[in-house]
């Protein structure tokens, strides 16, 4: 895990010395446990090396020894930022192995947690994007919509972070009652708070300066590494797992995939990045209201039997989660216990990136490039 | 083109290098060599009408019984919106294959996670180092074998149940 630099000894000219500098893992800025070995000379970084692993819980060997059944909240603590879709790529690996439809109901309750919980992680993602280049406010306003959400949520289920609300074929439980009218208010201001904040922000001279043309990634360099999500997105590949592939049911909805031009600096810089997230909020709330106005009438729930067994085989599921691309491969030996797990997350990649983004950067250029791909630390180790 | 019509274009193209393609319900995919995986990878992404330009997942899993590790490559074209699934059988106690950190550069850390946790070698990777688990760790947590240590640095690795704890 640690990672051992060696210092390179040029000293012509008027060169400086370099220096190796330690950020984290302990670092407020830094999104959870992350360590980066930055090599310095003066400002400007030659090599940021990410070293991770601080926040790893064994949740892929946790699977193992838990069931089917049981692992469905340790899914929450993959990503706990936007938990819905975590517990969701869960509920798809077992029900595509297990051959369980779930009823149409269901899936719109899916849709609906997902879509407000992915509201609620964009959110927090630009909040604290403001907090790490210095603007204390933006986190206040973001937090104050957040906590509304999560108010949503609790009602839906109990929890405010990590919801546990998906089973394996279907949801937990059925909307309550009046609770369609109540996302819809709660919507209905939202979006002009959403408004708001991105007119606070989004022409604002110190942000632009701050974000934009810095540490742009080209579209190649992005799919080379496996950027996903929002941070694919805004180096102007226009991918999004809900569209291309559509899942559950948005099929049914319309929506658009907001994708960067690189309108205030360079295509898939720290500027694409935060403008594509803040697009998309208001994308999902659109989501929330077609989901709303068709849901169906009917259980939320297949029957599976307690004692779940699927067949023996493998299966890859792939979803739109809030950091992009998730990718669950599961496999099953027919027993009451999975036999693999694996989940490939967004950030995983996202901090794969960050040795080769990193020369010529100036240090605290790196805290913004971290919070512009909304890296979540334990979504990085699992 | 399905994956049915791409393992005929694999199995042309390098004869003995592909293996079967195995018709599985939830996870149809070609069997490839272990030798031949960084070439596969790289025809599949250059060629123009495949365009597999995305390593989406790269994962392992050990078969006790069969003593075999399987390492599994999910590729995917946003082109084509596409996916294709390769698996690579190699044996458990020496198990190696080649790398495509070349092909696909974020597969230096999805094959340091697969050598961290299920321990296998990657064959001309540039910097094969554990990567979630700590540099003195003993084993790999996910092979079906492995014992948990008793202890991690004078640390004891088990904890009584908290259900069972004499509460006096």
């Amino acid at each position: 895990m640690s990672v051992e630099i060696e210092l390179a000894g040029e000293g012509g000219g008027l060169a400086t010395e370099e220096m190796v500098l330690n950020m984290g893992p302990q670092h407020p800025s830094t999104h959870g446990v992350l360590r980066f070995i930055v090599t310095a000379d003066g400002e400007v970084m030659r090599r940021a090396v990410p070293d991770i692993g601080y926040l790893h819980r064994s949740i892929e060997k946790i699977a193992e020894k838990v069931g089917w059944h049981g692992f469905m909240p340790y899914t929450d603590r993959v990503d706990y930022v936007a938990a819905m879709t975590a517990n969701q790529g869960w509920a798809m690996c077992a029900e595509r192995l297990g051959g369980i439809e779930v009823p149409k109901r269901g899936e719109y309750c899916r849709v609906i947690a997902a879509e407000l919980g992915r509201a609620c992680s964009h959110l927090l993602g630009f909040g604290a994007m403001g907090m790490d280049i210095g603007a204390i406010t933006p986190f206040t306003h973001a937090l104050r919509e957040r906590e509304m959400i999560n108010d949503l949520l609790e009602e839906l289920c109990g929890a405010r972070l990590t919801f546990n609300y998906l089973r394996i074929g279907g949801v937990a439980w059925d909307l309550p009652p009046g609770y369609e009218e109540k996302v819809l208010r709660f919507l209905d201001r939202f979006e002009l708070a959403v408004d708001e904040m991105g007119e606070l922000l989004s022409d604002n001279r110190i942000w632009v300066e701050r974000l934009a043309g810095v540490a742009p990634v080209p579209p190649a360099m992005a799919m080379a590494y496996g950027l996903a999500g929002p941070n694919l997105r805004a180096s102007g590949v226009n991918y999004d797992c809900r569209k291309a592939h559509p899942y559950s049911v948005y099929n049914d909805f319309e929506f658009d995939v907001p994708v960067g031009t690189g309108e205030k600096g360079e295509l898939g810089d720290c500027y694409d990045r935060y403008i594509c997230r803040l697009r998309e909020i208001r994308q999902s709330s659109r989501i929330v209201r077609q989901a709303i106005e068709k849901i169906p009438d009917g259980p939320v729930i297949a029957k599976v039997p307690r004692n779940f067994k699927p067949r023996a085989g493998d299966c890859h599921v792939v979803l739109e989660s809030a950091r992009g691309e998730m990718d669950w491969y599961c496999a099953s030996d027919g027993t009451e216990y999975p036999y693999r797990v694996h989940i490939k997350t967004g950030s995983f990649t996202a901090m794969s990136i960050m040795e080769a983004l990193s020369p010529g950067l100036m240090i605290a250029d790196l805290v913004a490039v971290i919070a512009s791909f909304d890296i979540v630390a334990p979504e990085v180790d699992r | 083109m399905d994956a049915r019509a791409i393992h005929k274009l694999l199995a042309n193209e390098f004869g003995d290098g592909v293996g079967n393609f195995v018709e599985q319900p939830t996870e149809p995919h070609i069997e490839v060599d272990a030798t031949a995986i960084a070439k596969v990878c790289s025809y599949l992404k250059e060629n123009g009408d495949l365009n597999f330009e995305h390593l989406s997942n790269l994962t392992a899993t050990d078969y006790l019984e069969e003593n075999r590790i399987r390492i599994i490559y999910h590729l995917h074209s946003y082109k084509h919106a596409r996916w294709l699934t390769l698996k690579v059988a190699v044996d458990r106690e020496n198990p190696h294959v080649a790398t495509l950190e070349n092909v696909y550069p974020v597969a230096n850390w999805l094959e340091r996670e697969a050598y961290d946790l299920v321990g296998v070698n990657f064959d001309g990777h540039s910097d094969l180092r554990r990567i979630l688990m700590p540099d003195d760790w003993v084993g790999h947590p996910l092979r079906k074998d492995f014992q948990e240590p008793s202890h991690y640095h004078g640390i004891s690795t088990v904890r009584e149940s908290m259900l069972t704890i004499n509460r006096n």
